[in-house]
């Protein structure tokens, strides 16, 4: 068992998988190729990774109100995050999630945390997300 | 406190007023939700940024709505589109792009929507006025309508802005909101000269560092000394919504929330206050550039849309001049800009330069540019800051005369400017 954290659930959903985490805000337009799920902001810190699949950390969505576009977009390929953790609530994440419900019955989790418990995370942690928004935390060091 | 419905909200929800509003009410009141909002509030007018395709699921999120027959209740207008419908075989815009987004600007056009074409509404379209609640998309737009105009929007992103253009409704919350427009943070510019400030890209360079530091909270700039034009005030937008996400800041003595400093920030004190230094704006303006060399293969002006007023002061830097035979120089704007411009006679000489023009979209908004163009100059800093990740190319970020003498040379050149150490 790891240690646990509660969220607030923005969009419900059970999944596990690893977190990539980072510290600043990230445009998903401009800044996550939905063609491929990589991190393609060569600014923020985590450019270059492969999200697709993981559970994705970003503090809040940042710039374009084409984020949601794209992030639909990365669903329907298969490309999309597994799930997004933020620091309180993102309507952007959230609106993309519920389109992709409607659209393509595939939300995925969206939970909003404290900044105390972001800050705690760390790229490598194994994630598992209940839907009642909380989440268990397997360290990764 | 749980979410009051009126009597349409929940005829629409029922369905009573057809699937589509059903399917815009039922998205509207999840987000609701989601923002902690007790009621919907009438909008006056929406501006739509999803009728930019993205890839399939836009256009089949489009389609769908077209099936249900879906209808504009307010007057609407359509941000840029996902293609150059004219002039995108000049380029190197895939056939399949052109053809789907092409199927996407129908798609919304047929909703009712004024097709527009263009990031800058506020030059473009009649202005929203003050006070005036809207549902707009486009992080610059926004920013300009509420910063600059006094209206309210919250940042509407793809796919709920045409929910709120159906149904006419949104959740009160956020800038729709007197309290939440309160200023929250203070950045103090201390003895920045004013041939800086009066410089052309100094709403671009003040913009780009607005964004860096302001979080999710509202800025609040004191210290401008220079009258700050439109498009310098497009600038501040653009720049503040790329690096950050500025959808609402104040300008003391000139933006119309803050007439003073106390009205700017509702009379609380700021939650923190930033010197601003005329070196922390020469590191911003650096932190634009990607790549200090000289190689160059594009100039592009016009992000946001370039407008009448820029066309003017580009013309005269342009006449009896040649761009250089192994470079691009390109603007982009929109149909109604690039009309005026050219009843003005301010075509005929970015022609006579060898320059290009693209209406209702740009190089971030669809594939024109081809894999050989490896480094981009420009005066914008929303291109500067997509252009290295959406483009995979080096910027070099410089004033529009700059950006004119680096296309007659074909290489990255600098004159002297009051950004000078």
């Amino acid at each position: 068992m790891g240690r646990l954290i509660q969220g607030r659930v923005l969009v419900a959903g059970e999944v596990g998988g690893e977190a990539l985490v980072g510290r600043e805000p990230l445009s998903f337009w401009g800044g996550y190729d939905q063609f491929s799920g990589e991190i393609i902001d060569r600014r923020h810190s985590l450019a270059g990774a492969m999200a697709a699949g993981k559970i994705l950390a970003v503090p809040f969505t940042k710039g374009s109100s084409t984020t949601t576009a794209v992030l639909l977009e990365a669903v329907r390929q298969g490309n999309g995050p597994a799930a997004v953790l933020t620091i309180g609530v993102d309507t952007f994440l959230a609106l993309a999630s519920i389109v992709a419900d409607e659209m393509y019955g595939k939300p995925f989790p969206v939970i909003g945390l404290t900044a105390e418990d972001f800050a705690s995370l760390e790229t490598g942690d194994r994630l598992v997300i209940s839907r009642d928004g909380s989440i268990e935390v397997v360290d990764s060091g | 406190m749980a979410l009051s419905l009126r009597e349409y909200d929940r005829a629409c929800l029922a369905g009573d007023l057809g699937p589509a509003c059903q399917f815009a009410m039922s998205i509207l009141v999840r987000m609701a939700e989601i923002y902690e909002a007790e009621e919907l509030i009438d909008i006056s007018r929406a501006h739509i940024d999803s009728s930019l395709y993205q890839g399939d699921a836009t256009l089949e999120f489009a389609e769908r709505l077209v099936s249900m027959d879906a209808k504009v209740s307010v007057p609407s207008t359509l941000n840029v589109s996902g293609v150059d419908e004219h002039g995108w075989r000049e380029w190197s815009v895939p056939p399949d792009w052109a053809e789907k987004a092409r199927r996407q600007m129908v798609a919304y056009e047929s909703m009712g929507c004024e097709p527009i074409w263009t990031c800058t509404p506020y030059q473009t379209a009649t202005k929203p006025e003050f006070g005036q609640q809207i549902a707009w998309g486009e992080s610059n737009a926004v920013a300009y309508a509420n910063s600059v105009l006094g209206a309210r929007t919250e940042q509407y992103p793809d796919l709920l802005d045409i929910c709120a253009a159906i149904t006419g409704r949104v959740p009160a919350a956020g800038l729709h909101l007197t309290e939440n427009r309160a200023g929250e943070l203070l950045l103090r510019l201390v003895d920045v000269p004013e041939a800086v400030q009066d410089d052309d890209s100094f709403g671009a360079v003040l913009g780009h560092l607005m964004g860096k530091l302001s979080g999710t909270h509202v800025p609040v700039i004191e210290g401008i000394t220079v009258e700050m034009g439109e498009d310098q005030l497009k600038s501040v937008a653009a720049g503040g919504c790329s690096s950050g996400c500025v959808t609402l800041f104040h300008i003391v003595g000139l933006t119309p929330e803050a007439p003073t400093l106390e009205a700017a920030f509702h009379g609380r004190e700021p939650l923190q206050t930033f010197e601003i230094s005329l070196d922390d704006l020469r590191e911003a303006r650096r932190d634009l550039s990607t790549t200090e060399g000289e190689r160059l293969d594009i100039v592009v002006l016009g992000s946001p849309h370039f407008s009448l007023a820029e066309f003017r002061r580009l013309a005269p830097l342009l006449q009896g001049r040649r761009c250089h035979s192994e470079l691009q120089f390109l603007v982009t704007s929109n149909r109604t800009m690039v009309k005026l411009a050219r009843e003005a006679g301010l075509l005929a000489p970015l022609e006579e330069f060898g320059g290009k023009i693209t209406v209702d979209t740009c190089i971030i908004t669809t594939p024109m540019l081809s894999d050989d163009v490896e480094t981009l100059m420009t005066n914008s800093a929303k291109y500067a800051y997509y252009s290295p990740g959406l483009l995979d190319v080096e910027v070099a970020f410089g004033s529009l005369e700059d950006c004119v003498q680096s296309a007659i040379e074909g290489k990255v050149v600098r004159g002297s400017s009051p950004w000078d150490d």
